[in-house]
């Protein structure tokens, strides 16, 4: 049989596949109000849970379907500067916005839209103990934090700094969810998280780092020069900025602004 | 005989496949910064992920001796349904995504894993984040390689040198360290070196597994992963590096060697 007829033969097969396909990716919403649009938004992974939230409301209301990329900001930063695309970039910190900046790649200014405060993140019931910063730099004790490069872990090591502790973490994760994972599966007896993350997990206890030690997170979040979907970027932002966002932020352990 | 001619096709489609190996390595020549490429080589970060990775894969590669042969061995002896269950187990591991092999191992060997639990009870031994957490998911992920080279060494063998070596009244270890093993030498030589390049270019299931923190658990790998992020250069010289270790375990196999595969 030659390569042709091959082809040839195969050929309804594809273009059922394909209507197949495209049958698939038909909006399954009525046809009532705005057409479905598309929207790619990067976000720090700590904001996870609470703009899964924004994105289900975006596609309530204005029938907008965001697809994230959560990730260090640290990755996200790498790959928008080597040309991932996408419409919108939340970062857990102003020094990553200001590198995507430098580099020309954003469509307007950045504006906050969140803080976040560091906390202890420890097993439930706090079995051994922890209450303090300095309690981190007993010997025995399985510390995980983010790796310097991360956002989290550069709050950290300064939270620590402020609390004159040493600490001899054993792994320094690529991003705060991984800190967190690692406490939740008992792996590790405590590692310094965001505050919402322990809010919205619920696995792991959460020790208060008091104020003079703490270090506040700042999160802006901004359109991309490269967002195909422009509009719909906008509209997500303003979601965050507005009354809803602000509120299911406050409710994952963000502060708003 | 008058070889029949490739149709211009198969010819395209293969120049487009090299195409895609080619591409990326010349990016990774290219790009090189050549003139801060020493001083990135002797960079504490560079040197400590290097040397931990050598340290690691060596000894994964050993504990891969030490448990991979005699495997093979009871691979190469088994017939029917049982052959092909251990077969399948053995070469899990290789088709297994090493995330995948990282989460397991943490669920089997970490502090509240079905086995690490007795031993972090029993002894206080936690072995996640350890420098032992990094060899083991090497060996995981790399051993297969080498039962795989060694059991079909074996297959091929011919048993009459055994046999004849028995005739004379050699004893079982005798025949196998005097008469097996030389014999196997160029399957084990062969399983090893690809087990050993495995190992060293394991990421995801040592990440997972292991975690990182340099000179403990951040091997070359990993190390590149995270530097790419925050220093491109140290991350394109460590790939550099990684790059000409990898030709030059090809060179030293050649054919001959990956023939006996």
């Amino acid at each position: 049989m030659s390569v042709w007829s091959c082809l040839v033969n195969r050929v309804p097969f594809a273009v059922a596949a394909l209507a197949l396909l495209a049958a698939c990716g038909q909006p399954s919403t009525p046809s009532s109000g705005p057409a479905r649009t598309a929207l790619t938004v990067f976000a720090a992974a700590s904001l996870q849970p609470a703009f899964d939230k924004i994105g289900g409301k975006l596609l309530s209301t204005q029938n907008i379907a965001t697809t994230f990329s959560y990730a260090g900001t640290q990755t996200l930063t790498t790959q928008l500067t080597q040309g991932a695309p996408a419409d919108v970039f939340a970062s857990a910190d102003v020094a990553h916005m200001t590198t995507i900046q430098s580099a020309g790649l954003l469509h307007s200014q950045s504006v906050l839209f969140a803080h976040n405060r560091l906390e202890i993140a420890v097993a439930k019931g706090n079995p051994k103990g922890i209450h303090t910063l300095a309690d981190l730099a007993r010997s025995g004790l399985v510390v995980v934090l983010a790796d310097p490069s991360v956002p989290a872990g550069k709050y950290a090591a300064q939270a620590l700094a402020k609390a004159g502790a040493t600490v001899h973490p054993a792994s320094l994760e690529q991003q705060v969810t991984g800190v967190l994972s690692k406490v939740t599966l008992g792996e590790a007896d405590a590692g310094i998280v965001y505050v919402s993350d322990i809010v919205t997990s619920g696995q792991v206890d959460g020790i208060v780092i008091p104020e003079n030690q703490n270090v506040i997170a700042d999160y802006p979040i901004a359109v991309l020069k490269s967002a195909q979907n422009q509009t719909g970027a906008v509209a997500f932002v303003d979601l965050v900025l507005g009354t809803e966002g602000q509120s299911i932020l406050t409710a994952a352990g963000f502060q708003g602004v | 005989m008058k070889r029949t001619r490739v149709p211009p096709a198969i010819g395209l489609l293969a120049g487009l496949g090299l195409l895609l190996f080619l591409l990326p390595l010349a990016g990774l020549i290219v790009r090189a910064p050549w003139n801060q490429a020493l001083g990135e080589l002797t960079d504490p970060t560079t040197t400590t992920a290097l040397g931990l990775s050598i340290f690691c894969s060596l000894i994964a590669t050993a504990i891969a001796l030490v448990l991979g042969i005699p495997l093979a061995m009871i691979l190469a002896r088994t017939r029917g349904t049982l052959r092909n269950i251990l077969r399948a187990l053995t070469t899990l591991p290789m088709v297994l995504p090493p995330v995948v092999g990282g989460v397991a191992l943490l669920l089997a060997f970490g502090r509240r894993g079905i086995a690490g639990a007795l031993l972090y009870q029993a002894f206080g031994i936690q072995i996640p984040f350890t420098t032992a957490a990094a060899v083991m998911a090497e060996t995981f992920v790399a051993m297969p390689f080498l039962v795989i080279a060694v059991e079909a060494g074996l297959r091929s063998l011919d048993h009459r040198y055994e046999e004849a070596a028995r005739s004379l009244g050699a004893g079982y270890w005798r025949v196998f360290t005097r008469v097996t093993l030389p014999l196997l030498r160029p399957a084990i030589f062969s399983g090893a070196v690809l087990c050993w390049a495995r190992a060293l270019g394991e990421f995801g299931a040592t990440i997972t597994f292991a975690g990182n923190f340099p000179g403990r658990t951040q091997t070359v790998p990993i190390a590149v992963y995270l530097a790419l992020e925050t220093k491109p250069e140290a991350a394109i010289t460590l790939s550099l590096i990684s790059l000409v270790v990898s030709v030059a375990i090809l060179v030293g196999m050649r054919d001959r060697w990956l023939g006996a595969l």
